[in-house]
């Protein structure tokens, strides 16, 4: 019999063969500059490692930065929505109003507002987090059964106990689930951000990388803005993975 | 451990729910009363409002006409010595066995190390000594159902209301759970109320049985069962003549209600 552990490992070994196959397939019959093949590739991004450092770090930065702010208003929102009809009633409709706008188109509006710093790309992710979080956290508290509510209360638990001992713990799962599915999105937006406007962050670096047709380099940007993909994604895949063990 | 039972006392209650459309009557007039120690079953179709008196006895819900007393006192909020077993078992998937069974000594702020040994000791008298880390979904349908017990153990209840607890149980492991719930029930002298729809088991577990008729429900039978607890009382020829005097006062209840509706209007 396998272990979990080894099937697990071995799962991920076939899917890092299969893609860096894949990758060098293509390199070769692509045959441009733009595309080296991943040994060039790995090649390139430790020359630039050096230089890479302090892009890499304002990237994490702010995303890191925005998956918290975004998910510290959203979540208490999201809790205080799905409890009361009334405000409920009063949010809905602006929620589903706003929700499918891509925030990124406010990205002009707030370079006017908040400079070309870090201010208006935390503002944005913060923002494209929050929709995100606040519209997975509400349908969990509303997927919480009014019994599970009731025995807290029959064991004369009051309304914080309700939180602490239902609410919370049931609606966890759903908020790293979807802060992992946000990691996505988020740095989709930070590219976006950095590229337009500033001259900090991985976004920008590839960019400038790009109009100065100095493809190993951009690539070696394009690999690290992956990495701090992955390295979040697998982030909140641990703390999902430790938090639901109970399901 | 025996504890003194709470003494319970309907009195005249009546419930109306307001769903929007229409005020409906759960129960009507409802009046009884529960001496200390004492175990009965409430029965009746679905939908009588047995489960409405339940949640009133353990201050869920407030009577909209009458009195509930429990120890002379109105039910206006959970009490502390009241265990109430809901249908679905009141359990949390995301607590351990153990953190569910101190749950209700949890909230009423017991001190942890107390807490925890509590819930210890009646996770052993349960027979789940062993399963404290495990999480509700890795348990059997009849651990469960002894976990929901031990929780009401644990906070030494002097009043145990269940609620169909064995409803999802199947036959074989029922009549095992029904022994435990008796064996508990003798060896601490709880007051004890539980709802259910199977006659075996009213008749099985309650010295008395308080039959209700369909909605809006009200008592139309206080039937003694004195037999209760015997030994081999399931297997009584007493044991059925009890069962089939609970089917008729279900079936007469049913029909004084058809009777009734017929002449008010």
């Amino acid at each position: 019999m396998k272990s979990p552990l080894l099937r697990k490992i071995g799962g991920y070994v076939f899917a890092i063969v299969f893609i860096v196959a894949g990758w060098w397939i293509t390199a070769v019959l692509v045959n441009s500059p733009a595309l080296p093949t991943p040994a060039a590739a790995v090649e390139v991004l430790l020359a630039n490692a050096d230089q890479l450092v302090p892009y890499f770090l304002t990237s994490a930065w702010r995303v890191v930065v925005s998956l918290v702010i975004g998910t510290v208003l959203a979540v208490p929102i999201a809790h205080v929505c799905a409890r009361s009809r009334t405000l409920d009633a009063l949010f809905a409709p602006v929620l589903y109003l706003l929700y499918p706008i891509p925030k990124v188109v406010l990205l002009p509006i707030l370079l006017v507002l908040f400079g070309l710093a870090d201010a208006p790309k935390i503002v944005l992710i913060s923002l494209t987090v929050f929709f995100q979080v606040l519209v997975a956290v509400r349908d969990a508290v509303r997927a919480v059964p009014e019994s599970a509510v009731e025995a807290i209360r029959s064991l004369g638990g009051t309304r914080f106990d309700e939180y602490r001992h239902v609410a919370v713990p049931a609606t966890m799962p759903a908020v790293f689930t979807s802060l992992r599915i946000g990691v996505g999105t988020a740095i989709a937006v930070l590219f976006i951000a950095e590229a337009m406007a500033g001259s900090t962050g991985l976004g920008y670096y590839i960019m400038q990388s790009w109009s100065m047709v100095n493809y190993p380099r951009m690539f070696a940007g394009i690999i690290a803005m992956a990495l701090l993909g992955v390295v979040l994604y697998a982030i909140f895949d641990l703390i999902e993975h430790r938090l639901t063990r109970w399901r | 451990m025996e504890t003194q039972g709470a003494h319970i006392d309907f009195a005249h209650v009546s419930v109306e729910f307001d769903d929007g459309a229409e005020l409906l009557t759960a129960c009507r007039d409802v009046t009884f009363t529960v001496e200390p120690g004492q175990a009965i079953a409430l029965i009746g179709p679905s939908g009588c409002g047995k489960s409405t008196t339940l949640r009133m006895s353990c201050g869920l819900l407030t009577p909209s006409e009458g009195t509930v007393l429990v120890n002379g006192a109105p039910v206006e909020k959970p009490r502390q010595e009241t265990a109430f077993i809901p249908q679905d078992l009141g359990l949390f998937p995301w607590k351990t066995v153990l953190q569910n069974a101190a749950l209700g000594l949890d909230i009423r702020k017991v001190p942890k190390a107390e807490a925890r040994e509590r819930a210890q000791s009646a996770l052993q008298q349960v027979g789940l000594a062993g399963f404290e880390r495990a999480y509700p979904k890795e348990l059997s349908g009849g651990m469960r159902q002894r976990l929901a017990l031990a929780r009401a153990l644990a906070m030494r209840a002097d009043l145990l209301l269940m609620d169909e607890p064995l409803s999802a149980i199947d036959a074989l492991l029922r009549e095992s759970l029904q022994d435990a719930l008796l064996d508990l029930w003798r060896q601490r002298r709880h007051t004890q109320m539980l709802v259910t729809h199977s006659i075996e088991e009213a008749v099985y577990l309650g010295q008395r049985i308080v039959v209700f008729s369909a909605r809006p429900g009200t008592v139309v039978a206080d039937i003694p069962n004195p037999g209760m607890g015997e030994p081999d009382w399931r297997d009584s020829p007493a044991f059925a003549e009890k069962c089939q005097e609970v089917r008729h006062a279900l079936a007469s209840g049913s029909a004084q209600l058809a009777d009734g509706e017929g002449g008010a209007r």
